[in-house]
């Protein structure tokens, strides 16, 4: 017996606790064996050590991968996995909860709303708890009880993630940074910041701005997301294409690990090849191997002349080809170059009602320059211009110097996120494909989805080959959902893509790992969570398959 | 009716931008400091340029009273469809001091020597927020006003002039040569394209000095010190009303 259950139904999960089903008929686990109820429970087992076991009831549950099934390909983002045996918090773990977090041990049920759902309101977790420690020695002291205890816990920062990783999928206790929002330091030699991980990346902008610097990252969740998460998801961005990804400007980290032990590699040097370097492994870890919190960042120079422009082309051929132009006329001055379809103008207009700064093409691309010398990215910028135009790359754009303007055009391409949220329920995909291919998903999809779907865009960091592709439908649709998936990961596969080039994994996309990793790798993945992890307890059910072995 | 327009625009510093007073107190930060058009300026730009594409108008001519750098932003006027521009040369001393009076002096003298029918202006500067060039102006040349246009239409016997009022909306009507003050809901100054930036390089910037306009600089004002507001204290938070009562009370307001 197999019972389907959609994302917003997790509390009814409870009721299979009560009986104890030990599957009969076992459904295969992995691609290539079989494996016996011994196996599944000497696999616990190995996990460190025999954890309490609270409730003596268990139910084991497998679903049919991918590859085994027999009716055909099936969509796995709908069928959220069954509640694994961790305690459940007891009036004795809320009595130490609130002593040791005097008013920040919230159970209100009001106020742990917003902490169970995403932002997309996609997702809802049923946790009771939600925690707000101030300092690494309360994060640390939660976790030595809780890893005690065999309760798992959620890390929460901003909760603007796009795949369910931010929130729980039943019970686990939310933990979130919010509190831990101090810079600790500043370097304006070396640019330099050190910070607790719930500083607010917009914040931590303004604060950088005043003394000459900036984020090496910025994207549009700027307002709400935490630096904590943005390094537990190796968070892109709009300016990746110029300062590179957070695994080269985290400097260190302060991790604490499942066990409580604060893991302390808060380095703030430029150089230090002294042994492996530990903090690469939670750069990206999405909040399953250790909870950071504190941050050493390298921050560069605030650049004093920043130029915008938005231009318009024909087809995708002549975008690239500009974006060509781009990197060998503006060079080392490029700092974003990143595109829209002309769907995505029209839901702008519909839904925000901003309107387009130039006339109607079938793709436009927002540039954006930064540099040190106004005068002399200028000249370069308007060299490209005349190049691009009497080329006929493109057909029409204009230029911003001022920042009202540029903040007006960039929300051209920031807002696409919020305009499609009014559009409808939405399927969201962040595929990373070879830069010339890009465009080639969207059409394909759109022939292959036909009138199913509301509306399909495409948009993106064109320049980092990272591709944006959402569809939109009036109301969830399983129907729809079948279609696109797997269509889109096989896609993806065959042209060695990434499916989540940006976004992580979470709970929506962590069994599709293996169509962008090999079997050995993800076991390998599964071997260093057994290891810094042995009861699981960090952020379950996310990231990793659920038919790990 | 056909004719030329005079639209003033003033170079200020970016509205987005965080002001600083200087140590001396003796006014703020501009150097290094982002600027840009003046946003009703822009708005006075686009009207005029409105008015030249429905063939009302014959041509769009362009002034700035500053330094070198006021050329930019004649350009960015003539690159939303402005047709020429002057640059009246006021730098230093005389720059720092340079104010309604005087800028409507040389507007006036401007547009007998262009023989303009309209003078569109921005309602004020965002720097100064003076709202009394255009007043001045029109003063001096003896001609009508329509200030705080929120909707211009020109008509057979003159211009209809809705203006935003504290009381609602007033609607006159004025006969021409004029001065209009356009405010922000007149229009959406429009982005300045491509083809349009790469044909304002090659439109006609003039050079003209005041004292060729036979125009007096002295300033009659003196700034005796800039100071910035004052900070905003942060407000407390009570968690019971009982707090709020005996907070109230200590603080001597109850």
């Amino acid at each position: 017996m197999f019972v389907q259950l959609s994302h917003t139904s997790f509390a009814m999960v409870g009721i299979f606790q009560r009986s104890l089903r030990l599957r009969t008929s076992l459904r295969q686990l992995s691609f290539h064996k079989s494996t016996s109820p011994t196996d599944i429970l000497s696999s616990l087992v190995l996990r460190g050590r025999l954890f309490p076991i609270c409730s003596p009831f268990v139910f084991f549950s497998f679903r049919r991968t991918l590859h085994n099934s027999n009716d055909g390909p099936k969509s796995l983002s709908d069928t959220p996995p069954p509640r694994r045996p961790f305690c459940r918090v007891t009036q004795e773990d809320l009595t130490f909860f609130r002593t040791l977090l005097p008013g920040r041990a919230i159970t209100d049920p009001d106020l742990l709303e917003s902490s169970n759902v995403d932002w997309l309101k996609s997702v809802k977790g049923s946790s009771e708890v939600l925690l707000r420690p101030q300092t690494t020695e309360e994060v640390s002291q939660i976790l030595r009880y809780c890893n005690s205890r065999n309760l798992a816990v959620n890390p929460q920062g901003g909760n603007t993630g796009l795949v369910g990783g931010s929130v729980p999928v039943h019970d686990e206790i939310v933990l979130s940074t919010a509190l831990m929002n101090n810079i600790l330091r500043f370097d304006d030699v070396s640019g330099i910041l050190t910070c607790q991980s719930g500083c607010i990346l917009e914040n931590l902008s303004l604060y950088l701005e005043e003394r000459g610097h900036i984020m090496p990252l910025d994207l549009g969740a700027k307002g709400s997301c935490q630096i904590g998460g943005n390094v537990a998801t190796n968070a892109g961005g709009l300016r990746l294409l110029l300062y590179g990804s957070l695994h080269g400007t985290v400097l260190g980290l302060e991790v604490v690990l499942a066990n409580g032990q604060v893991l302390d590699c808060l380095s703030t040097l430029r150089k230090d090849n002294t042994g492996y370097d530990l903090k690469q492994l939670f750069i990206g870890s999405e909040g399953t191997l250790g909870v950071i919190t504190a941050v050493s960042i390298l921050c560069p120079q605030k650049p004093k002349s920043v130029n915008v422009v938005f231009l318009g082309c024909e087809t995708f051929e002549q975008l690239l080809k500009t974006f060509q132009l781009s990197r060998s006329m503006l060079g080392e001055i490029l700092s974003a170059f990143e595109f829209l379809d002309s769907e995505c103008l029209n839901l702008l207009r519909t839904h925000l009602k901003l309107h387009n700064p130039i006339s109607d093409c079938p793709f436009y691309i927002v540039i954006e320059t930064q540099g040190s010398d106004s005068n002399h990215d200028e000249e370069k910028l308007h060299n490209f211009l005349e190049e691009a135009m009497q080329s006929s790359l493109v057909v029409d754009g204009t230029v911003a110097t001022e920042e009202a303007k540029i903040k007006a055009l960039w929300s051209m391409r920031e807002r696409i996120t919020e305009a499609l949220t009014h559009d409808g329920f939405t399927y969201k995909y962040d595929i990373s494909l070879p830069v010339e291919r890009i465009y080639q998903l969207v059409t394909d999809m759109r022939q292959h989805l036909g009138e199913r779907a509301k509306s399909v865009v495409g948009y993106g960091h064109v320049g980092d080959g990272n591709l944006h592709l959402n569809i939109t439908s009036p109301a969830k649709n399983p129907a729809l959902l079948a279609a696109i998936e797997p269509f889109v990961y096989e896609w993806t596969a065959k042209f060695q893509g990434s499916i989540s080039a940006e976004h992580g994994l979470g709970l929506k996309k962590r069994n599709y790992i293996y169509y962008s990793k090999s079997s050995q790798a993800v076991a390998l993945m599964g071997t260093i969570k057994a290891i810094l992890d042995p009861n699981g307890i960090l952020n379950p059910y996310k990231t990793l398959p659920d038919n790990l072995r | 009716m056909s004719g030329r327009v005079l639209v003033g625009v003033k170079r200020v510093i970016d509205y987005a931008v965080k002001i600083r007073v200087k140590p001396d107190h003796s006014g703020v930060v501009t150097d290094g400091v982002k600027h840009s058009m003046n946003p009703f300026c822009e708005i006075a730009v686009e009207e005029a340029v409105k008015l030249k594409e429905k063939k009302l108008m014959k041509e769009v001519v362009v002034v700035s009273c500053g330094p070198q750098q006021s050329q930019e932003t004649i350009r960015t006027a003539l690159a939303m469809g402005a047709d020429r521009g002057i640059h009246v040369e006021v730098s230093g001393k005389d720059y720092e001091t340079l104010g309604p009076l005087q800028v409507s002096k040389i507007l006036a003298a401007l547009a007998k020597k262009e023989d303009a029918q309209l003078i569109i202006l921005g309602k004020q500067a965002i720097d100064d927020d003076c709202n009394q060039t255009g007043q001045m102006t029109a003063a001096l040349l003896d001609w009508p006003q329509g200030t705080f246009a929120s909707e211009v239409s020109l008509e057979k016997d003159g211009i209809k002039v809705v203006r935003e009022i504290d009381g609602g909306l007033e609607t006159i009507k004025i006969s021409t040569p004029a001065v209009l003050t356009a405010d922000l809901r007149l229009n959406t100054p429009r982005y300045a394209t491509l083809p349009n930036i790469m044909k304002a390089k090659k439109k006609k910037i003039a050079n003209v000095k005041p004292a060729d306009l036979g125009v007096d600089l002295t300033s009659r004002l003196e700034v005796l010190r800039v100071d910035e507001p004052p900070q905003r204290q942060a407000g407390m938070k009570v968690e019971t009303v009982d707090d709020l009562v005996s907070k109230l009370k200590d603080a001597g307001k109850v």
